[in-house]
């Protein structure tokens, strides 16, 4: 597995090797399926559409519904214009979506075709009827990451849909960032668990975790109303759950439409679930529920009763920055010590910020931005650890060094659970943390001489 | 009145006109022609390999995809490197189940991703540089034989010149490294990008190692190893005493490719992905080719003893039927206690540019009838057969996809055959024919060449399949209806499926898929049964 991985780190400038990111369009398809009746479109060659639906797919294990503007060379030559035409067309007239939400990809962005204006044209030439929208984002493939194209439409989201008025009293946007269906749902119930008139978006939940009853719905029930983002201008705050995925929407939106936001981590973890609850008490006044306490009570006891196994662990983390940011101080904080923390996504403050975080547990950490799972390999075979935490690409290191891994990211594709189990929250954390408990006490269960082998844990 | 035999009901022509009148008008009259509702008895032509209509949910992918991801992308002792932003080497990485067991030197490259991961400034300065440094960092750490590199869409737009690139590497380094132009854009589907593959690869590797073979050998073409696929027909080889010299491309080995024009024979599994190379591998040495079906007992035994009928000698002929015996035995007795279940079930299947054609025989084989298919990729070859061929015009989308001209090599060139015999072959049709899909989809059945995601909703309300074939897009779209979906791509999880023990591997989950009892689950009780008034505590 993996044998031809050299222990010797060899420095690299050009050769990405088993990269721990992806392209901007995903991202973005992503995002727009958060939008209910929105039917994603990527204005590119088949490929791309293809590609990102499968990945997405196997990932969902659920319909993942998109089209195509199909590119050939003569598109690529002369412009996507007609494509995009006739696409729109098609889309209208056969699938009939509420919302096309356009992301462009390499292809078309190399060539410059312009969204604005071609959209702006087929509605002038009538082939977009009357109430129904075509919003779109930028997304050009070699500019940041899968993350980039998430906050890319999001923020196309802020540029189409709220309309000016009054501010709703009490009315909170919450961000959720790139997180799972299972995670949106979770805010959604802390926020109605709070009391708070909330708008979550985008919001994939009962989009890609529906309900088997023999019956197949083009539009699923889910995904954040037309209704909702219109009035997203008019909520006294925003929340936006992860800087790299969420930051520049709530920025946008303040802009555009004076709602005053604030960053927060994703909520993983206890502390990050506090600052998220804190967050929303300042906002609108409400107080978590006794039931929310319990529950943060339970993670909390959850950490003590097994620190025997997690203190002192060391970890191998890599995924997204978001992700890897509020998961490396919910393991500090649980006794663990963070030491390779990768992300494929570039970003300075991401390696800044976490380096800051372990620097006192984890003195020798490597924390780097824009790298990939080639170089952590690399550097497990130096340095072993005790757990790899990552996405599913993760387990051919796992594999190679025979090291227990912990699925947690985008895309896991060999495992169930990641889209109904919420890892946000304070019951998201006990979720997770079970997990990570599990997986090292197995691992222990499989190692320890037959002498040693304990019926209680 | 065209009528399925499994929905009486419905008269196909009415369904197919419903399913046009969905799209705009210009739309519909397009779609008409991808739609054939079969009637043996008319010449009957189907549109393919043309573009998809912008907005269409299609299953199809690009250039790129047929290039790297399904033919070269296997070779497990190369290196793969993706030039373009990292979406395309991304997702082609692992996704396709084509397994490798490495040879002597152990060389495996399979479980890795190699790219490039052009950013803005490479996209605005060009790559070339990039991608330079990139070639000499994989052999620097890897040391692999060869190097194969794979254009993305802005690699043509902003005119990197890949092919200078790999020449000078390959000179430097002394390995040999091939650039593919496959673009994403080029083609209308993955096709285009199986040409490239195969137009380089003979260029490049096919005829570059001289080593002579005992026995009777072949090449098997167009066998991707899905599940292990070329392993359940190679343990057959054996038996009979055939040797794969080469298999292109799964579980592929470039030493082996290089060495490919020395074999007997070359059999061809899928025809749309690999027919150019049969035909080059033909002109230039010699090999005649024959298409094979490993796909389903009668298929497989049915494949064997065209080889023999090849080979047409006493011995090996005896041996062949031996073997077809004893595995026909076997597999039969693994098949029984699934037929009486799977009996008289019809089964859609929609995929690539074979196996929508090459399971209907496994389908067959279990009792089921194949009543509904239809191709993602394909040409008119594939649905009408290669007669067809002669009649093909090269329209805008393929003219700039290079069809090589070759010449008999003056060194290698060697008869397998003597021309009599050949002749009498090919007219038999043991040799160098394909009569495609049609031949097998009798009166009252259904063709859809690149179906849409629209006609397969339809498809499955209406006709009504008790299993339909596809794809992972299509996978759970299909399955949303409670209609259990294989996908003939990946194999799912599973797998091998070719071959006498393949079919009953495909036999087992096929009952499972169908028979499943999770199925009778879809609705709660209280849905479907009368609702019955609360008793408890009225007392």
């Amino acid at each position: 597995m993996l044998n031809h991985t050299p222990k010797e780190l060899i420095e690299r400038k050009a050769l990405r090797i088993n990269p721990a990111k992806t392209c901007q369009p995903i991202g973005a398809m992503y995002a727009a399926l958060g939008i209910h009746g929105c039917l994603p479109h990527s204005h590119g060659c088949q490929g791309c559409c293809s590609y990102h639906r499968s990945h997405l797919t196997r990932h969902y294990k659920e319909p993942v519904m998109a089209s195509t503007s199909s590119f050939t060379e003569g598109a690529s030559v002369f412009g996507g214009a007609p494509n995009l035409r006739q696409a729109l067309k098609t889309i209208f007239t056969v699938y009939k979506p509420d919302v096309v939400a356009v992301h462009t990809t390499c292809l078309s962005e190399t060539i410059g075709d312009d969204i604005p204006t071609i959209v702006k044209k087929s509605a002038e030439d009538g082939i977009i009827p009357q109430g129904k929208w075509v919003i779109h984002t930028n997304t050009p493939s070699y500019v940041g990451s899968h993350v980039t194209g998430f906050s890319n439409m999001v923020a196309g989201m802020v540029n189409y849909f709220p309309q000016k008025g009054d501010a709703t009293a009490g009315q909170v946007n919450v961000i959720p960032g790139y997180v799972e269906p299972s995670d949106m749902r979770e805010i959604k119930r802390i926020l109605k668990e709070m009391g708070i008139n909330g708008i979550v978006f985008p919001d994939t939940s009962d989009v890609l975790d529906t309900p088997q009853t023999g019956e197949y719905k083009l539009f699923p029930k889910g995904g954040t109303p037309v209704s909702d983002l219109m009035g997203i201008g008019r909520s006294e705050v925003t929340l936006a759950l992860g800087s790299f995925a969420s930051q520049q929407a709530a920025t946008l939106l303040e802009h555009k439409h004076s709602v005053p936001f604030k960053v927060l981590d994703l909520p993983i973890g206890v502390s990050a679930t506090d600052r998220l609850v804190q967050a929303l008490m300042d906002a609108t006044g409400k107080k978590p529920t006794d039931e929310m306490m319990h529950d943060r009570g339970r993670l909390v006891d959850i950490i003590i009763d097994y620190q025997h196994y997690l203190y002192g662990k060391k970890v191998a983390l890599f995924g997204d920055p978001d992700q890897l940011i509020a998961l490396t101080e919910f393991l500090k904080g649980a006794g663990m010590r963070p030491k390779y923390v990768i992300t494929g996504t570039r970003g300075i403050r991401f390696e800044k910020r976490v380096t800051a975080m372990v620097k006192d547990c984890t003195p020798d950490a490597v924390v780097k931005a824009n790298n990939d799972l080639f170089y952590l390999h690399q550097l497990i075979k130096n340095d072993p650890v005790d757990l790899i935490i990552g996405n599913t690409y993760g387990k051919y290191i796992a594999r190679a060094e025979d090291i227990p891994l912990v699925r947690f990211g985008f895309p896991i594709m060999d495992r169930v659970g990641h889209s109904y189990f919420p890892t946000v929250g304070y019951r998201g954390g006990i979720y997770l943390l079970m997990n990570i408990i599990n997986t090292l006490l197995e691992r222990q269960d499989r190692d320890d001489p037959e002498e040693r082998f304990e019926l209680v844990m | 009145m065209p009528r399925l035999k499994s929905v009486p009901a419905v008269d196909l022509d009415e369904f197919v006109e419903k399913v046009i009148g969905l799209y705009p008008a210009k739309v519909a009259k397009k779609r008409r022609k991808h739609i054939i509702v079969r009637e043996p008895s008319e010449e009957q032509q189907i549109e393919a390999n043309v573009r998809t209509v912008p907005g269409i949910i299609t299953q199809r992918g690009c250039c790129y995809a047929g290039c790297k991801g399904v033919v070269i992308g296997p070779i497990g002792d190369m290196v793969h490197i993706t030039h373009g932003p990292i979406g395309c080497g991304f997702y082609s990485w692992l996704t396709r189940r084509n397994f490798f067991r490495p040879r002597e030197n152990g060389h495996n490259f399979l479980t890795y991703c190699f790219s490039t991961d052009m950013q803005e400034e490479d996209i605005i300065f060009g790559g070339e540089k990039k991608l330079r440094t990139a070639v000499e960092e994989a052999y620097k750490i890897l040391k692999p034989k060869a190097i194969s590199i794979h254009a993305t869409c802005p690699v043509g737009l902003i005119g990197d010149d890949i092919q200078t690139v790999a020449r000078e590497m390959s000179a430097k380094l002394g390995i040999s490294v091939l650039a593919f132009n496959c673009e994403g854009y080029k083609g209308v589907t993955q096709s285009a990008g199986h040409h490239i593959a195969n137009n380089n690869l003979f260029k490049q590797v096919v005829g570059r190692d001289d080593v002579p073979q005992d026995g009777f050998t072949v090449n098997i073409l167009g066998e991707y190893n899905i599940g292990g696929d070329a392993w359940e027909i190679e343990r057959v080889f054996d038996k009979c005493g055939i040797k794969a010299l080469s298999t292109f491309s799964g579980n592929g080995s470039i030493d082996e490719m290089r060495m490919s024009h020395m074999a007997d024979l070359n059999l061809v599994m899928c025809h749309r992905s690999i027919n150019y190379m049969a035909d080059m591998m033909e002109k230039r040495f010699g090999i005649p080719w024959i298409k094979v079906n490993f796909i389903g007992i009668k298929a497989m035994a049915k494949s064997l003893r065209k080889i023999a009928k090849f080979l047409d000698q006493p011995a090996f002929s005896d041996r062949v039927e031996k073997v077809i015996a004893e595995e026909i035995a076997e597999a039969e007795a693994g098949i029984n206690p699934y037929r009486e279940r799977l009996k008289g079930k019809t089964a859609a299947l929609f995929v690539g540019g074979s196996r929508a054609h090459h399971y209907q025989d496994l389908f067959r084989d279990l009792g089921m009838e194949p009543s509904i298919a239809g191709h993602e990729f394909a040409h008119r070859d594939d649905y009408e057969g290669r007669k067809v061929l002669p009649t093909l015009t090269v329209d805008a989308d393929s003219r700039n996809i290079e069809e090589l001209h070759i010449e008999p090599d003056p060194e290698r060139y060697r008869p397998r055959k003597d021309n009599e015999a050949l002749e009498g072959l090919k007219a038999e049709g043991v040799v160098d024919s394909y009569d495609g899909m049609w031949p097998d989809m009798g009166s009252g059945t259904l063709a859809i060449d690149d179906i849409s995601h629209i006609e397969m909703e339809m498809l499955i309300k209406r006709l009504k399949p008790d299993i339909v074939c596809s794809g992972i897009k299509d996978k759970y779209v299909i399955e949303k209806f409670g209609v259990p979906s294989k996908q003939l791509h990946n194999y799912d999880y599973s797998g091998p499926y070719a071959g006498f023990r393949g079919a009953v591997n495909f036999a087992r989950e096929i009952d499972m898929m169908i028979n499943n009892p999770a199925w009778k689950l879809l609705k709660a009780p209280w849905e479907t049964g009368p609702t019955l008034t609360a008793e408890l505590g009225k007392k």
